[in-house]
C-alpha cells in the first residue's frame, strides 16, 4: 500500500493529519523506500508572494495524447506534462537563460566533455519516494535505449555516438559527452527525470511506452513537477492536485505551488476557448490570435491582456525544390526549373509585402521577417541581416536576368513568360485550419499578380497538406509555419540540415542537393560542437545569410504572443517561450480565494 | 386568375434579381479581387444629402473615412474630404456577359472608393464580392438544385412506379447514399483531383459534388407519392382503359410529384450555397480571390469577426430576397398546380 491521498474536499488541516498518519504508519511492506533524511535544499524563488489554495483552469486544444514524457510529441501532451515534470537544469522562460533545477549546480571541465551535476539533496517525487543519482542514470538509459524510440533521442547523440553517464556518490552525476556541444548546459532542459522505482519493471519488461495513458490511476504515476494526476474525465478534463514534495519555496519559505488544482480542459476550438474566457470558465487564456485579441481587450472586463511581444514562431513561403521521381507528374518538374533558379525566389521574395501581412494578417501584433530567427528570440537575432523594402522593381530586374519576359493581354493584363514562352503559374497550398496562413497565400497572390504571375492558393486539410510536402512531394510552393521551443538554434536543426526530416523544401536528403546547402551544412554541424557563444552566433549568422541569399524559404511574419488572465490570478508574467503563460504556474496564485472556493 | 398574377410577379422579382447578379460588371464599382491593403474591416460608408453645416446637396454623397491613430480596423469620418457619388463612370476592366469588354459602372466616385456594403479583411469590396460571387453561388446552386430533382425524379418515379426488385435495388441505394460518409470521401476525392483547381472546374465540380450527394432524399420522396399516385382510381381506371405506363406516368403521376419537387428545389439551392461554403473549406469550392456566396460567408465562422464587424452579415441579408423570391414562386406554383386542394 501507498500513502493515502485525501481527498480534496476535505480541510486543509486534516489533509495534512492524513497524510502525515498515513506517511507513518502506512509504509509500504515490500519495496520499501529508503529513508531520506537529508535537509531538503528548496529553491527560493523571487517573486510576488501570493498565498495557498484555489484552482486554476486552463483550456487545451485537444486532450493530451499520453503523459509518459518519453512518447509525447503534442503540444496538450507537452504542455500537462511541463506541469507534472521536472529537469536537471531549467530554462527560465522569461529571461532564456538556464537556472538550476533538479541540480543545485554544475561544473563543465575545461575540454567541455565532462558535465558534473550535482543534485539538490531532499528532493522528492510526488509519491514521496525520494530521488538519487540512480532515477537519472535510469533515466537517461531509457531515453537512449533505441528501443524506447523517444523522440527526443537524438539530442543525446554527438555524431552517432551517445553521452554516457555515471555517478560518483548518490547526489554527484557525471555526464561524459563524445565531443564538445555549444549548447552547453542548457541541454538539459526538457528531460524530465523519470522515476525508477515505479518505471523500471515495466521497462525491463518492454512495456515502458505503453505507460502514462491519461487513465492511469493516479497512485501509478509520479513525477517532481509542482503538481501530480489527480483525476482524468475523459473528453471533458484532466484535473491535477499539488504536489506536496515540490521542492521550490518562495521568499518566505512557504513551499510551492501555491495553487492547490490545476485543471485542463479540453476546449477544441480557438474560439470557443475565447467564449469560455470570456464567460469566467477559464482563468488564463493563451495561442490568441491577434482577431480575438483585440475583440477581447475591446470589451476589457475582470481580465487583463497582454502582448508579450513577438514569440518564435516563423511563417514561410517555400517552393518544391525535392528531386523528381517517376512518379512526379510532368508538370511540376516544368515549374520546378523556375523554382530553382535562386533569382525566380528572389524575386519572389522582393514582391511580397510583410508590412501588409503584419497589418492585415496580425492587426499590427508581429514583426515582419526576413530570417528564420525571430525577434523574439533577442540572443540569437543576426542584426546585420538586411531587410530590404517591398519592391516590384528589383524583382523585374531579377526576373529578367533570370530569362523570364512579360506579355500583356488588351485589357491590360500581364502575363509572366519563362525562357520557353510558358505562362508562370503555379499553385500555393496552406493548411485550411489556419486561417492566419491562408490569409497570408491571399497577400501573397495579390503580390504576385502584378508580376504577372498566376498563383492559385489551394487550402488543404492539415494532415493531407502534410502528406503532400513531406511524403508524395506533389506541390509546387507552401506557406508553412514553425514555432521553435527554445532560444538555442539548436532545436532548429532538422530545418537547416539537409538530412534533416523538417528541411521542408527537400526534406531528408542522403547528399546535400546544391552546394550552399551543403555550406549551411557544415556551418550548423560546426556551431553545434563550437565552445563558446560568440563562435557558434558567427557560423550561425553565417548560415543565416546563406538562407536569405538563396531564399529557399521565404520568411513572412512572426506573430505576437498574445495572452490574457483573469485580474485576479496573481504573478501573471507571460512569456514568448513555450508554455507562455504557464511556465511558471508554481508561482501563479488566486488574489482572492473565496471566490473560486464556491466556484 | 390570383395565383397566375402572384406567380407573373414573383417571377419579375427573380429576373430583377438575376439581373443584378449577371450584369454584375456594370452593378458592381470595383472589381471584386483588388485588395485596398489601407482599408481592411472598412464599416459601410453613410451615404448624406445633407452636409455636416446643413447645406442639402441634391447629389448624394459619402464622407472618406480615415483609419483612427494607433488602430488597425476603426474608421473616423474625414468631414473635410466629400465624396460625391457619380452615376455610369469608368473604372476597372470587365466583360458584360463574359463577352463584352467594358468600363462602364453604374456608379462610383471620383479619386476614392466608395464602400457602400462595407470592405472585408484585404480591403475588398464587399458590394462588387456580393455581386460577383453570386454569379457563381446561384447558378452551381440552381444547376445543382436542377441536377438533384431531376435524378430524385427519375430514380423515384421509377422505382415507385415498377416497384418489385427496381424498387429495392433503387432504393438501397440511395439509403446508401445518405448513409456514406461523404465528409471522408469528398476528402478521398480531394487526393484525387489535380492540386489547383480553376474557377470554372471549381464550378462545375461543385454542382457534380452537390447532384451526386443531394438526390437520394427527393427520390425517396418521389417514390412515396407516386406510390400513392398509381393507386388514385382514376390512374387505375386509366391503366383500365389500356393507358401506357408512358402516358400514366407523364398524364396522372409525375404531375402529382411537382408540388413535392418544387419545394425541395426551393429549400436546396440555399442549402446548397450553404454547402459549398463547406467544399471551400476542403479546397473543393470556388478558389480565392474569386467571390462566391459561400466564400463570403466563410468569415463569419470566425468568432472575432461576428462580433467585431456587424456589416459582414450584410451579404446574408441581401440574399434573403433571392431565397423568398425562391420560395414564394416554389409555393405559388405547388397552389396552382393543385387548385383544389387548397380550400380546405
Amino acid at each position: 500500500m501507498k500513502p493515502e491521498r485525501a481527498n480534496c474536499s476535505s480541510r486543509r488541516i486534516v489533509f495534512l493529519l492524513l497524510f502525515v498518519l498515513a506517511a507513518l504508519f502506512t509504509r509500504p511492506t515490500a519495496g520499501s523506500p529508503p529513508q531520506n533524511n537529508s535537509k531538503e535544499e528548496l529553491l527560493v524563488l523571487a517573486g510576488e508572494m501570493g498565498h495557498p489554495g484555489g484552482r486554476l483552469v486552463v483550456a487545451l486544444r485537444a486532450e493530451p495524447k499520453t503523459l509518459n514524457p518519453l512518447i509525447a510529441l503534442d503540444a496538450p501532451s507537452r504542455e500537462v506534462i511541463g506541469a507534472m515534470q521536472a529537469d536537471l537544469v531549467h530554462i527560465n522562460r522569461a529571461t532564456q537563460l538556464t537556472e538550476p533545477a533538479l541540480a543545485k549546480s554544475w561544473k563543465i571541465s575545461p575540454d567541455g566533455l565532462r558535465y558534473t551535476l550535482v543534485l539538490r539533496s531532499g528532493l522528492k517525487f510526488s509519491d514521496g519516494y525520494p530521488l538519487d543519482a540512480d532515477d537519472v542514470l535510469f533515466t537517461f538509459r531509457v531515453y537512449l535505449d533505441e528501443k524506447v524510440h523517444a523522440p527526443q533521442r537524438d539530442l543525446l547523440l554527438f555524431d552517432g555516438k551517445p553521452l554516457s553517464l555515471r555517478k560518483t556518490d548518490s547526489q554527484t552525476i557525471v555526464f561524459q559527452l563524445p565531443k564538445p556541444y555549444g549548447v552547453a548546459e542548457r541541454m538539459f532542459d526538457g528531460w524530465a527525470i523519470l522515476p525508477k522505482h515505479l518505471l523500471e519493471k515495466p521497462y525491463e519488461e518492454g512495456k515502458i511506452a505503453q505507460l502514462g495513458a491519461l487513465a492511469t490511476r493516479p497512485n501509478e504515476w509520479a513525477g517532481l513537477g509542482p503538481f501530480r494526476l489527480k483525476e482524468y474525465v475523459a473528453g471533458q478534463r484532466l484535473v491535477l492536485e499539488r504536489n506536496p514534495y515540490f521542492w521550490k519555496a518562495d521568499e518566505k519559505g512557504n513551499r510551492l505551488p501555491y495553487l492547490n488544482e490545476l485543471v485542463f480542459l479540453f476546449v477544441p476550438s480557438a474560439d470557443a476557448q475565447v467564449l469560455r474566457f470570456q464567460s469566467g470558465e477559464t482563468d488564463v487564456i493563451s495561442r490568441l490570435g491577434a482577431e480575438n485579441f483585440s475583440v477581447l481587450s475591446r470589451q476589457e472586463g475582470n481580465y487583463t491582456m497582454v502582448d508579450a511581444g513577438p514569440g518564435f514562431e516563423y511563417n514561410f513561403l517555400f517552393f518544391n525544390l525535392s528531386d523528381p521521381t517517376e512518379k512526379t507528374p510532368a508538370e511540376i518538374v516544368q515549374r520546378q526549373k523556375w523554382f530553382r533558379e535562386a533569382k525566380f525566389r528572389q524575386a519572389v521574395s522582393a514582391a511580397i509585402d510583410r508590412e501588409a501581412i503584419v497589418r492585415l494578417v496580425y492587426q499590427g501584433r508581429g514583426a515582419p521577417l526576413w530570417g528564420l530567427v525571430t525577434p523574439g528570440n533577442r540572443r540569437w537575432q543576426d542584426e546585420k541581416l538586411p531587410h530590404p523594402p517591398r519592391s516590384l522593381d528589383r524583382a523585374r530586374t531579377l526576373l529578367k536576368e533570370a530569362g523570364f519576359s512579360w506579355t500583356s493581354a488588351s485589357d491590360g493584363e500581364i502575363t509572366l513568360l519563362d525562357s520557353g514562352g510558358k505562362p508562370v503559374e503555379f499553385s500555393v497550398v496552406t493548411s485550411s485550419s489556419n486561417a492566419d496562413r491562408a490569409k497570408m497565400a491571399t497577400l501573397i497572390q495579390d503580390d504576385l499578380k502584378q508580376l504577372g504571375m498566376r498563383v492559385a492558393v489551394v487550402p488543404l486539410e492539415f494532415r493531407s497538406l502534410l502528406d503532400r510536402v513531406t511524403q508524395t512531394k506533389e506541390y509546387d510552393a507552401c506557406v508553412l509555419g514553425m514555432v521553435s521551443p527554445d532560444a538555442d538554434p539548436n532545436v532548429d536543426v532538422n530545418v537547416w540540415l539537409s538530412r534533416g526530416g523538417t528541411h521542408l523544401w527537400n526534406p531528408s536528403q542522403a547528399h546535400p542537393a546544391t552546394p550552399w546547402e551543403a555550406e549551411i551544412d557544415r556551418l550548423i554541424d560546426e556551431q553545434m560542437y563550437a565552445r563558446t557563444f560568440e563562435q557558434r552566433k558567427k557560423l550561425y549568422d553565417r548560415a543565416q545569410e546563406l538562407l536569405r541569399e538563396y531564399q529557399p524559404m521565404i520568411f513572412l511574419a512572426s506573430p505576437d504572443i498574445l495572452t490574457g488572465a483573469k485580474k485576479s490570478v496573481g504573478n501573471f508574467r507571460p512569456a514568448v517561450l513555450e508554455p507562455y503563460v504557464l511556465w511558471n504556474v508554481e508561482q501563479l496564485y488566486l488574489k482572492n480565494d473565496a471566490v473560486n472556493a464556491t466556484r | 386568375m390570383r395565383g397566375r398574377r402572384a406567380i407573373s410577379g414573383w417571377l419579375v422579382v427573380l429576373v430583377a434579381l438575376h439581373a443584378c447578379v449577371l450584369f454584375a460588371g456594370f452593378f458592381a464599382p470595383y472589381d471584386p479581387t483588388e485588395q485596398d491593403r489601407g482599408r481592411p474591416y472598412l464599416p459601410p460608408m453613410r451615404l448624406h444629402f445633407l452636409d455636416n453645416r446643413g447645406h442639402f446637396h441634391a447629389r448624394p454623397f459619402a464622407y472618406a473615412l480615415k483609419l483612427a491613430e494607433g488602430s488597425f480596423d476603426q474608421y473616423e469620418e474625414d468631414t473635410r474630404r466629400a465624396l460625391p457619388l457619380k452615376f455610369m463612370v469608368r473604372g476597372a476592366n470587365y466583360r458584360l456577359l463574359g463577352l463584352l469588354p467594358s468600363r462602364l459602372h453604374l456608379f462610383g466616385a471620383e479619386n476614392e472608393r466608395i464602400y457602400l456594403l462595407g470592405s472585408d479583411a484585404y480591403g475588398r469590396d464587399q458590394l462588387s464580392r456580393f455581386l460577383y460571387g453570386g454569379r457563381v453561388s446561384l447558378f452551381a446552386g440552381l444547376l445543382g438544385a436542377g441536377v438533384t430533382v431531376l435524378l430524385g425524379l427519375c430514380v423515384g418515379a421509377a422505382a415507385g412506379y415498377y416497384g418489385g426488385w427496381r424498387d429495392d435495388l433503387l432504393m438501397r441505394l440511395a439509403e446508401l447514399f445518405l448513409a456514406l460518409p461523404w465528409l471522408y470521401l469528398l476528402f478521398a476525392l480531394r487526393a484525387f483531383l489535380p492540386l489547383a483547381v480553376g474557377p470554372l472546374e471549381a464550378f462545375f465540380l461543385i454542382v457534380a459534388v452537390l447532384g451526386a450527394v443531394g438526390w437520394a432524399r427527393p427520390a425517396r420522396l418521389v417514390r412515396g407519392v407516386v406510390l400513392s399516385a398509381k393507386e388514385r382510381d382514376f390512374v387505375r381506371a386509366a391503366r383500365g382503359f389500356g393507358a401506357t405506363d408512358g402516358y400514366l406516368l407523364r398524364r396522372h403521376i409525375l404531375p402529382a410529384t411537382s408540388s413535392v419537387l418544387l419545394t425541395q428545389a426551393a429549400i436546396l439551392v440555399p442549402q446548397f450555397i450553404l454547402a459549398e461554403m463547406t467544399l471551400s473549406f476542403l479546397g473543393l469550392g470556388v478558389p480565392e480571390p474569386v467571390p462566391s456566396w459561400g466564400n463570403l460567408l466563410s468569415s463569419l465562422q470566425q468568432y472575432s469577426v461576428l462580433v467585431s464587424y456587424w456589416w459582414m452579415y450584410l451579404p446574408a441579408l441581401i440574399m434573403l430576397p433571392f431565397f423568398l423570391g425562391y420560395l414564394g414562386l416554389g409555393s405559388e406554383l405547388q397552389e396552382r398546380a393543385e387548385p383544389y386542394k387548397i380550400e380546405r
